[in-house]
């Protein structure tokens, strides 16, 4: 799809209206996989609303990312009980391991790195979603071969970069 | 949903019709399979289950309903659950090589199989039905009641269980008066934290100049280790909606909205399914069940900040700004939403209101405290034996709920406490244990009801940690906009992480208590106001193990690194050198057949032989 029709589409879904702003973000960071400069720039004059203000939406709420995302998504929840299980332990050695910040993408690529508060999945303490995937009870070399196992399309990850 | 009869109802004569002929259809020795599909069963390949059991009726020739995907059953430790009728009976950790056997033996054979049902794990009986088992028997549910019994993408379902028939009841029986009042006698709460009196909120929005008005429903539960309003939109959405459209008719409100949290696309996809089919059914929309009442609902789903929970965040957030709360001596049910007059309950507050209607408030008020009215739905967490969702009156004590309906604390550990009402709760330690829970009583031991969030804690918590763990996932959510919060926070947080890695100071608590003061007095929203609560709370009720971390260098519950020391036990040790070799800073000595020693000088605690020693000979000292 064009990349200007795509947020004159997404603005009528919601009839323009101000209020579904975090919606429309949310449509458009499912149709790039993030939000993209240029498509907030196009967003902001169709609102016509300042750009600063989108800015302000995507750095307040943490699910809007500014950057693309990894091949996987990689959830890992850290919510009291998870935490409790050794959830904490978990999320420091995936960021030392694999070299990716809460938030971001590892440098090759491969997976995107999510902490959030609670999956509200307490029985399975602890969690960690891989593309949509639950594991429960996942020890430190469990987590390891998991995410050691995903597979890394070497042309995909490029193409993804340029969008 | 397969409701061929489907149409607008243009009197609630005829959705009564309607529930008749959903009632003559299905004979009640019917065999059905109810699959749970809450997020606990889901993540252990429940829906795979629910599909091999669809097929196997499938070619049977059985009807389509026969086999149901239902919301969450509460018993999520024991998951995936299945119950089949006739008999009600409870299947636990069903897995795909068992659906076979079920349906041979239960649903073709009417035979039981023996091995899939509960266990009591004392009495080593087995029980059949949900009510035999002790998590279930101490339960009263009436936010839960149809939780795991429907299906909740469909209406009919609902209906069939008496849904909407408060709606009925309230448009053409009552005026929005009657039921204003309905509300304000059965003394309901408000279940999201604060325990605001419900009516009184309604009226004071009922009251308020200025049109439009608005409901809100707010579902933005981020209380970590709370999933109550999570199972409740996924189990049973039309409850929620139904309430809400009272709640509009009650208060002179067209338009709702239900603000769900970005981490639930499950409770999205089952709300909008469900506002979806009310609206086909005439009970959303223009002339709700032929009336003149008009009223309708849009979901928005948040973007992943905690602090959207507050009141006039989540307004923000609706108005497409960033989820900032402000002060609120003006209040949100004058001005509100856009400014004009908003009424915002909670998921579990709006899902109680068909119940009161239709039972009428004194059986509500029946039940419960003096002051804390009907049940309360907790998630029970953390290292307790039942993990799950339970539902239970007002009043029940601690100890109940903790031990007769969790079965006590996971491993037979030692009870340490009890942290309720998520991150800005407190905990409560073991000689409160007979404390009765409601709203005013957990008030006054320092921590709060909340949504419901009940984690429990073992003598392997350390409390300083858990402490610190609030206080570092309050000064990540705290939205920055007011000094006491952004500043005091960061502050507390930089001096728990210097006691918990031993390098507290003297005066340290002092510190703490200070900093806890102003946050409390100066801070401009519920979440700065109540930061301090998990410092306040353990330290009230665990000061000495702050005292010991600071001054002795130790941590009593060997959690902080660096505050405690590995050995090996003598006794224990089988020489197997499997420590040795992991050692990242060769600490350890040992040779074959004598048992290992850790040089505690190069020892860097870093934990590694105690994850590899296959004999549990590694200790903390």
């Amino acid at each position: 799809m064009a990349d200007e029709n795509l947020v004159e589409e997404i603005v009528r879904r919601y009839d323009g209206e101000i209020g579904m702003l975090i919606p429309m973000m949310q449509d458009l960071q499912a149709s790039c996989g993030y939000l993209p400069v240029g498509q907030l720039k196009r967003l902001a004059e169709r609102l016509e609303v300042p750009l600063s203000r989108l800015y302000a939406m995507a750095t307040f709420y943490t699910s809007f990312r500014l950057a693309p995302k990894g091949q996987h998504e990689v959830t890992l929840c850290v919510g009291t009980v998870c935490h409790l299980k050794g959830a904490g332990a978990l999320s420091e050695m995936i960021r030392e391991e694999f070299k990716v910040e809460a938030g971001g993408t590892t440098p090759d690529g491969l997976f995107s790195f999510q902490p959030v508060n609670c999956v509200g999945a307490c029985a399975l303490a602890p969690v960690m979603i891989v593309d949509g995937k639950y594991y429960d009870g996942v020890s430190k070399d469990a987590a390891m071969k998991i995410l050691q196992d995903l597979p890394l399309a070497e042309a995909a990850a490029k193409g993804e970069g340029n969008k | 949903m397969t409701v061929a009869t489907c149409k607008r109802f243009g009197a609630p004569a005829d959705l009564e019709r309607f529930r008749e002929n959903l009632r003559g259809r299905v004979p009640a020795a019917a065999r059905t399979v109810r699959v749970c599909i809450g997020t606990g069963c889901t993540a252990k390949g429940s829906h795979k289950v629910y599909e091999l059991f669809a097929q196997a009726l499938k070619e049977v020739g059985a009807k389509a309903e026969a086999a149901k995907c239902v919301g969450c059953h509460g018993f999520c430790e024991r998951g995936p659950i299945v119950v089949v009728q006739p008999g009600d009976i409870l299947y636990q950790r069903v897995e795909e090589p068992d659906v076979a056997e079920i349906f041979r033996e239960t649903i073709v054979g009417g035979r039981v199989v023996e091995r899939l049902l509960y266990e009591d794990p004392a009495t080593k009986a087995r029980a059949r039905t949900a009510r035999e088992i002790p998590f279930y028997k101490a339960q009263q549910r009436i936010v839960l009641a149809h939780n795991g019994e429907i299906d909740p993408k469909s209406i009919a379902d609902y209906i069939a269980v008496g849904g909407y028939a408060a709606l009925a009841k309230a448009l053409t029986a009552m005026t929005p008066e009657d039921v204003l009042a309905e509300v304000e006698k059965s003394g309901l709460r408000g279940r999201g934290g604060g325990g605001f009196p419900t009516g009184r909120k309604w009226r004071s929005c009922r009251e308020a100049h200025g049109q439009p008005k608005y409901v809100i429903c707010n579902g933005d539960e981020g209380d970590p280790g709370a999933f109550m309003d999570r199972s409740v939109m996924e189990g049973n959405p039309h409850a929620v909606i139904e309430g809400m459209i009272i709640g509009a008719y009650a208060i002179g409100s067209h338009q709702g909205y239900i603000y769900v949290r970005n981490e639930y696309p499950l409770a999205v996809e089952h709300l909008k399914v469900a506002i979806a089919q009310a609206r086909e059914f005439g009970l959303l929309g223009e002339n709700i069940l032929g009336t003149d009442f008009e009223f309708d609902i849009r979901i928005n789903r948040g973007g992943g900040a905690f602090v959207c929970g507050e009141s006039t965040a989540l307004m923000a957030s609706l108005e497409g700004r960033p989820g900032e709360p402000r002060a609120k001596y003006v209040h949100t049910v004058e001005h509100g939403l856009w400014d004009k007059p908003s009424n915002l309950n909670n998921v579990e507050t709006w899902a109680n209101i068909p119940a009161i209607i239709t039972n009428g408030a004194g059986w509500f008020a029946a039940i419960g405290t003096a002051k804390s009215k009907g049940t309360k739905v907790f998630s029970l967490v953390g290292e307790v034996v039942n993990t799950g969702l339970i539902e239970v009156p007002m009043g029940m004590t601690l100890r109940q709920i903790i031990f007769d309906i969790g079965g006590g604390v996971k491993g037979g550990k030692a009870f340490k406490g009890v942290q309720t009402g998520g991150p800005s709760g407190g905990c409560i330690p073991a000689p409160y244990l007979d404390a009765p829970v409601d709203f005013d009583e957990l008030t006054k031991l320092g921590s709060m009801m909340g949504s419901g969030g009940m984690i429990v804690m073992s003598e392997d918590t350390c409390m300083v940690g858990i402490a610190r763990y609030f206080t570092n996932f309050l000064c990540d959510e705290s939205c920055g906009k007011c000094t006491p919060c952004r500043e005091g926070l960061a502050q507390m947080l930089n001096i728990l992480d210097r006691i918990t890695h031993g390098e507290g100071q003297p005066g340290d608590i002092e510190k703490l208590e200070n900093l806890a003061g102003l946050l409390e007095g100066a801070a401009l929203c519920a979440l700065g106001k109540t930061a301090a609560n998990p410092v306040m709370s353990t330290l009230r009720y665990f000061r000495a193990e702050y005292e010991a971390h600071i001054v002795e260098k130790r941590c009593p519950a060997k959690q902080c690194r660096g505050l405690f020391r590995y050995q090996i036990s003598v006794e224990k040790c089988k020489a197997c050198g499997l420590c040795r070799k992991h050692c990242p800073v060769e600490a350890i000595a040992g040779a074959k057949k004598t048992p290992h020693v850790i040089d505690q000088q190069k020892c860097t605690r870093c934990g590694m032989c105690l994850e590899k020693c296959p004999f549990d000979a590694v200790l903390k000292v």
